[in-house]
């Protein structure tokens, strides 16, 4: 009984958090995005959007695999999902190498948080979609090459 | 603005929770021009995504506009059972919201 009701209190402190976030944001729309990594988001290479993100210098990793179709018929829906068996995993980074803007997404990852995160992203051309995975404080990475038969990005 | 209801599922795989999302939004990415006008379509995209379990946070995601539009996000947590209450939140470029719970089954 006493346990439960601290993870009650817990929870609910932790939802209070949120919550108080969130109404900050709703007052104040630009507070809303403030811990945004917008240098790494707006960066038009992978090198400057990699170094912005604080991902650069990556090891290749056989422990990542990026699953992905060999071909995307429509470059605005490719379906993508990373796995890794890394120990640990504290975020996974998502980039598409030949988009105008390459940096896609970042997950951060915690309390039980696995290392795995699917999703559907937009390729301007035929390029790697490349995972960096941040492990026990060091960075990994794999990629896996999709052709794009019509572009996601632009027109 | 008014945010359309955001689909969320949580079912245990295995002896973990897999939670599936799919959220309603434009993801605009700003770099788009109208066909019609011309002009530049105006960035509209979520930028953070969070999600917890039992309150406690499991995912912080920040997303650009390389999303797909309609986002599909799928995750998985340890250490949970069925019951456990899973709520996904996001918030985007303007500063609107949505969230959605579920409980995994």
């Amino acid at each position: 009984m006493q346990v439960q009701r601290r993870n009650v209190l817990k929870s609910a402190g932790a939802a209070g958090v949120v919550g108080v976030a969130m109404a900050a944001g709703l007052l104040k729309p630009g507070m809303a995005f403030a811990n945004w990594n917008k240098a790494a988001f707006e960066a038009r290479s992978v090198d400057a959007a990699l170094s912005a993100a604080g991902l650069s210098g990556a090891a290749n990793s056989g422990d990542i695999t990026v699953k992905a179709p060999d071909i995307a018929e429509n470059g605005a829906v490719v379906p993508v999902e990373v796995t890794t068996t890394l120990p640990n995993p504290e975020s996974i980074a998502l980039l598409g190498e030949k988009n105008t803007l390459p940096m896609i997404a970042s997950f951060g990852l915690m309390n039980g948080a696995q290392g795995f995160v699917s999703t559907r992203i937009k390729m301007g051309t035929t390029s790697n979609v490349r995972a960096v995975v941040k492990s026990g404080g060091k960075l990994y990475t794999a990629a896996k090459e999709v052709k794009v038969t019509i572009g996601g990005c632009g027109g | 603005m008014s945010v359309e209801p955001m689909r969320i599922r949580a079912a245990m795989v295995g002896n973990v929770a897999e939670v599936k999302c799919l959220m309603n939004h434009p993801m605009e990415t700003g770099q788009r021009k109208d066909a019609k006008t011309g002009q530049l379509v105006p960035a509209h995209f979520i930028t953070t995504v969070t999600a917890t379990v039992d309150g406690k946070q499991v995912l912080d995601a920040q997303w650009g506009g390389g999303i797909s539009r309609n986002p599909y996000l799928a995750f998985r947590v340890a250490g949970v059972g069925k019951g456990a209450k899973v709520q996904v939140n996001w918030v985007d470029n303007t500063g609107a919201t949505n969230s959605a719970d579920a409980t995994v089954g």
